[in-house]
């Protein structure tokens, strides 16, 4: 409870005191947008955490060995998780429902497992020390990054593009019988949710001292992945309120935050059951009449008939 | 270079149990049971918990272990599968209520210390755990300059006669015949008089009680137990061997899970340790991408 009079009655106090908070919230936030445009076409891709390491080893590689200013580095980060995402996207996008989600833990994984730890310019598993770390200067960036990119991809659901992602997402066929050209949208989807991905990878180095591999496995994906679910998906301010609530609620109930894993599912399977447009979204809840009622209420109907 | 073939043999007899659960419930629900290793996880932990902490004598507690997985099986279906299945949503969502429960058991392993809830279940403040010496007798044998422990040779001779048994069930008892039938054809069965229901929940509590016992062998022979043993050894590996055999395919997981034994025997002689963890999911991959119904499955809809 303090932490919401806290909120409302001192501000400034607030932000000094949970900066490191709001900048894991922003970079949360950036990251259910990522997966909330791949959601958006219809897609369960779960490699945005892959993307998330290119980004990162990618901008501290380059602060490392080469001159260039920190912004080139994370431009360059993103750009390339993006490339990447187009490569992976190749083959990967001819696959559907189960089968892509699996295929894209199969990609972040062997990136993890296979190539980060095995090569010597990614510190072999040790991480990276981040030369550029920053941990207040960083948060700006972050801050200012979440709402222009809300606005950017709230505008791409509303253009020709985004309409052709929800007409494929509804109905794959349909869409593809009214001359959508289903593969390139589903391609340019992938490819925006990668480069935000890297982005937001690139963004997390800053405020971090150190990148560790261990954070970009799929443990990572899923948790992006509930912040899409718990939000819902219908448009993007879902997935960023779904972000927001899950980061911030080991903070607002401390007395629980050893069980927040336990907290987390719960409120994951209450909500897909009961609520599966997310907590923003239209409509009301999903009631599921048991067994029982159902023979209880034509019992009683066949009875009022007599 | 024989004596890596061996333990590539023991290590694939586990993936193949595991495996073979999680594709049962692919082949029948058709829905991917992400909890599945969060129940491999506990086999190992509860067995562990009742000889260790309650100095109860092996094979009771192994076999209450068991039990007491199917029965989370159970608990899958009427929590995170069957309120789904009445409000007919897609397959995906199936895999989002079964990772919301698979948070929830690995968290209470997880938080099991002293003074909580679940304190019987976990030794306080221990990482990781091991199960006894003597738990078991463990005979080691040399053959042919081979060497074959014994409990991993028991390893070895349980999940094959488990994998026959299993095999046979299907093939030729009216279980199995319903079982494929409800596989092959949801609303058919429904027809024919099947209790489609009642054969979803069955096949849930067979393929936890499999996955426990998975675990609890595995807990035995080959590694410390810990409350990410799912998550780390077995999950994602264990959808590198379904999609090897091909999904929901029983001898394809089988065959998957030795042929993953293999090959990550073979990578880690050939290039170290470090390659041997990404080669799964890089063959998991290249199969999906390449081939999608599996090395071994002539048919995508061909199942179980």
């Amino acid at each position: 409870m303090d932490f919401f009079i806290q909120l409302f009655t001192d501000p400034v106090g607030f932000y000094n005191q949970h900066e490191l908070l709001i900048a894991q919230i922003g970079i949360n936030a950036i990251l259910a947008i990522s997966i909330f445009v791949t959601f958006y076409s219809g897609q369960l891709t779960l490699a945005n955490a892959g993307f998330m390491a290119i980004g990162a080893y990618t901008t501290v590689i380059m602060s490392l060995y080469l001159p260039t200013p920190l912004p080139v580095d994370m431009l360059v980060g993103a750009l390339l998780a993006a490339a990447i995402g187009f490569l992976v996207g190749l083959p990967v996008l001819r696959l559907r429902g189960v089968f892509l989600a699996i295929a894209t833990i199969g990609f972040v994984e062997a990136l993890r497992l296979g190539v980060i730890l095995n090569l010597p310019i990614t510190g072999e598993g040790q991480g990276l020390k981040n030369p550029s770390a920053d941990p207040l200067g960083g948060i700006v960036p972050i801050l200012i990054s979440v709402p222009i990119l809300t606005y950017l991809v709230w505008r791409l659901t509303h253009t020709r593009l985004g309409q052709a992602w929800a007409a494929i997402r509804e109905d794959e066929l349909a869409a593809s019988s009214n001359g959508i050209n289903v593969p390139a949208y589903k391609m340019v989807a992938f490819v925006i949710s990668a480069l935000v991905a890297g982005y937001a990878g690139a963004l997390e180095t800053h405020i971090n001292f150190f990148v560790d591999p261990t954070e970009y496995s799929v443990t990572r994906t899923i948790q992006i992945l509930t912040f899409a679910v718990v939000g819902g998906t219908t448009n993007v301010i879902g997935p960023i309120v779904g972000a927001v609530f899950l980061t911030a609620l080991p903070e607002i109930v401390r007395q629980f935050a050893a069980y927040r894993d336990v907290v987390n599912g719960i409120i994951l399977i209450l909500v897909i059951i009961f609520r599966p447009q997310g907590i923003v979204g239209r409509g009301g809840l999903a009631i599921i009449a048991p067994r029982w009622w159902t023979r209880w209420r034509t019992r009683e109907r066949a009875a009022a008939a007599h | 270079m024989t004596q890596q073939v061996l333990n590539a043999i023991f290590i694939g007899s586990i993936y193949a149990l595991f495996a073979v659960g999680y594709t049962l419930v692919f082949g029948v629900l058709d829905v991917l049971n992400l909890a599945h290793s969060a129940v491999f996880m506990l086999g190992a932990v509860v067995t562990y918990s009742l000889v260790a902490l309650h100095g109860m004598p092996f094979l009771p507690a192994a076999v209450i272990a068991i039990l007491v997985c199917g029965l989370l099986g159970l608990l899958i279906e009427f929590v995170a599968l069957r309120p789904l299945r009445r409000r007919n949503a897609p397959p995906i969502s199936a895999l989002i209520s079964t990772i919301g429960l698979a948070l929830i058991f690995v968290a209470i392993v997880e938080q099991a210390t002293s003074g909580s809830l679940f304190s019987w279940l976990w030794q306080d403040g221990a990482n990781s755990v091991r199960f006894p010496t003597g738990t078991v007798p463990n005979p080691t044998f040399h053959v042919a300059g081979l060497t074959i422990e014994g409990t991993k040779l028991g390893i070895l001779v349980i999940s094959v006669v488990l994998m026959l048994v299993l095999g046979y069930v299907m093939r030729f008892t009216q279980v199995g015949r319903a079982l494929r039938a409800v596989a092959e054809n949801r609303r058919a069965a429904t027809l024919l008089g099947i209790n489609v229901d009642r054969i979803f929940a069955s096949t849930l509590f067979v393929s936890s009680a499999l996955g426990g016992l998975a675990g609890l062998l595995f807990g035995l022979a080959l590694s410390d137990i810990s409350p990410y043993i799912g998550r780390d050894q077995v999950e994602l590996k264990g959808l590198a061997v379904i999609v090897l055999g091909g999904m929901g395919s029983i001898p394809g997981a089988v065959l998957g899970g030795y042929l993953l034994g293999l090959i990550e025997v073979f990578a880690f002689v050939r290039f170290g340790s470090n390659i041997e963890a990404g080669v799964a999911f890089a063959a998991l991959f290249l199969v999906l991408v390449l081939r999608p119904q599996g090395l071994f499955g002539a048919r995508l809809r061909e199942r179980l």
